[in-house]
């Protein structure tokens, strides 16, 4: 604000209307953010209370004692470690087998040509318009029969070869110079070589953005993890949660306390990388 | 330049041209070897199953019934008997796409007016922008399973947002989620929650795109502030609305984490979606044909609105 005063021509002053705009703008921004964190605060403060205080009334936003035993008591009740290595190793094998076939594939769209190749890309670009729900059951009976219902394999082939990926890559191998693959492929590189040392040097912006994506998407991800984990030493955090959910319904406090350790890692990622999130956001949200 | 060489590749394919095809395929195998089995031929396979009627037993138990399985879901002969309130009151389709719709109607707007007054409010001078972005955004990458059940908490009885809605002077004493009326708003309520900040994203960027001088033309020709925000900002805006409500009403047509946890599409059949009614159909009651058909009618759904969008782009690519 005072920048904005400061760079007005000397004399000029700042009309009221648009002081009172400004508090207005304070106002509502504020509001809206208070509305936007109260689950997460009233998530952590219950999370702290014994059950019967959950729903006390008048609502105590502060617990009036802070029963961090909750957080012991829980790990007793719900496998959770074994959810969380579950997310974990499903996670990451998707981010990096997601993040290699699609840079790869999208490298040579973008840069090398062969028969077939519109065809080909085609099949990716009108599969993304399709609804997983759509092919959800066929690719279920599809799995089953390959013996994978009931093992992360399922999760993660499930989520591994999305059209997305290559996509995203190969609008931002398009950007880079051919003339630089020319060069090198006079100085003797190969293909390969040509994608691993130049592509992927290039294009950590676009492989930052796809992988962070991937690795929250597949976190948070509760449906795929639904329909195909059974056994609670297979289950992910989310379907993990929702089965403690369903067998201690009313145990509130710690129902909440699980809820918060399931954000935890997310949460972590985000703050730490959140200026790639909303970078990612708007390129390719915009580029479509 | 590019099409010079291409030509001559057919008329001579040399091994040389051949083993740099191989190279080519070689990058592409490891991807659309896994996209062509988990994804394009399930694809295909769906619109299949959409036509038989299969309990999941042994593949020959299959039954091609051509469009029976449409019929079923659609209960042709009662609603030509009935007429169309028929389908939309008593049919599980009709409910679970009036409520689809319902819910889509309600959502998308609430949404893009959120995110763009959002947006508006951060591409000013406004101390602390990135710590209001980063607030607003979070519940996006907040997993669902414990922000819903956190939120239908919140919502029960004697929860605090009936506490403070007292205060405001409500006397509405229910349950949200159990409440046949106030469920559905539940819903909305939460997905307007959790998606403003995302759409906020898109249109801080695409504020961001509008030339500077589009705003100083307008101020030399002395358009105050108002105007300039009518006749530069909303026009420019127009074709991020545009991508921005198409997206939004596709991931509302495909709802299902919030109903799933926090109403099970109930009470009665009053949050029945079209996913969870095929989810019901597929998982609960093994009828993996009428799932298929009802799959169907999502999948045409949503490819309507994607060809509009398609369609819109090259508009505005052209313009």
């Amino acid at each position: 604000m005072t920048q904005m005063t400061a760079s007005k021509p000397v004399g000029v002053q700042t009309p009221p209307i648009m002081i009172v705009l400004k508090i207005l703008l304070y106002v509502v921004l504020i509001a809206l953010a208070l509305f936007t964190l109260i689950p997460f605060v009233w998530m952590l403060s219950s999370s702290l209370k014994l059950d019967r205080e959950v729903f006390s009334y008048p609502i105590r936003w502060i617990p009036e004692t802070f029963h961090w035993e909750n957080y012991r008591l829980i790990w007793t009740k719900v496998p959770l470690l074994t959810y969380f290595k579950n997310t974990a190793i499903i996670a990451i094998l998707v981010t990096f087998i997601q993040t290699l076939t699609s840079s790869f594939a999208a490298y040579a769209f973008a840069k090398l040509q062969f028969r077939g190749r519109n065809v080909l890309f085609v099949c990716y670009v009108a599969t993304i318009a399709v609804p997983w729900q759509t092919y959800m059951l066929p690719q279920f009976i599809l799995m089953r029969s390959m013996g994978l219902y009931d093992t992360l394999w399922a999760i993660v082939v499930l989520q591994s070869f999305s059209a997305f990926g290559v996509f995203l890559m190969r609008q931002f191998y398009q950007g880079i110079p051919t003339e630089l693959c020319e060069a090198a492929r006079i100085d003797g590189l190969s293909e390969y070589g040509i994608w691993a040392r130049i592509m992927l040097p290039l294009s950590r912006a676009a492989i930052a953005t796809l992988v962070i994506f991937t690795f929250v998407g597949t976190w948070n991800d509760y449906m795929g993890p639904m329909i195909y984990l059974t056994r609670d030493v297979n289950k992910t955090v989310q379907v993990g949660l929702r089965r403690f959910i369903q067998e201690n319904s009313s145990d509130y406090h710690l129902i909440m306390a699980v809820s918060v350790c399931s954000l935890l890692p997310v949460s972590i990622v985000f703050l730490a990388l959140q200026k790639y999130f909303i970078q990612g956001i708007a390129t390719t949200g915009l580029k479509g | 330049m590019a099409k010079a060489p291409k030509s001559r590749y057919k008329r001579q394919m040399t091994g040389y041209e051949r083993k740099k095809e191989l190279i080519a395929y070689s990058f592409i195998a490891p991807n659309f070897i896994g996209f062509a089995v988990f994804t394009l031929l399930p694809v295909l396979f769906s619109i299949f199953l959409s036509f038989v009627k299969w309990k999941g037993g042994a593949f020959n138990t299959m039954e091609w019934v051509g469009l029976g399985n449409y019929a079923e879901i659609f209960k042709t002969a009662k609603v030509a008997e009935k007429g169309i309130g028929y389908l939309f009151n008593k049919v599980d389709l009709g409910i679970a796409l009036k409520n689809t719709l319902f819910f889509t109607v309600v959502t998308v707007p609430l949404t893009l007016v959120c995110a763009v007054a959002l947006a508006l409010a951060l591409n000013r001078a406004v101390k602390g922008a990135v710590g209001f972005r980063t607030v607003f955004f979070f519940p996006y990458v907040a997993s669902m399973v414990a922000i819903c059940v956190c939120w239908r908490f919140m919502m029960m009885k004697d929860g605090p947002i009936n506490q403070m809605l007292m205060a405001l002077g409500s006397s509405y004493n229910k349950s949200w989620t159990a409440d046949s009326t106030m469920a559905i708003w539940s819903i909305i309520l939460v997905s307007v929650w959790r998606n403003m900040g995302y759409y906020m994203v898109i249109y801080l960027a695409a504020l961001q795109g509008i030339p500077t001088d589009l705003y100083e033309a307008a101020t030399v020709d002395g358009a105050n502030k108002w105007q300039q925000f009518c006749h530069v900002t909303l026009p420019q805006l127009r074709p991020t609305t545009f991508f921005a409500s198409t997206m939004l009403i596709i991931s509302c047509f495909k709802i299902y984490d919030v109903v799933a946890i926090m109403t099970e599409g109930g009470p009665g059949r009053s949050t029945k979606m079209l996913v969870t009614y095929i989810y019901d159909e597929a998982f609960s009651n093994f009828n993996y044909g009428v799932a298929s058909a009802i799959a169907m009618v999502l999948l045409v759904i949503v490819l309507i609105f994607t060809l509009a969008q398609f369609s819109m782009e090259d508009r505005y690519a052209n313009n």
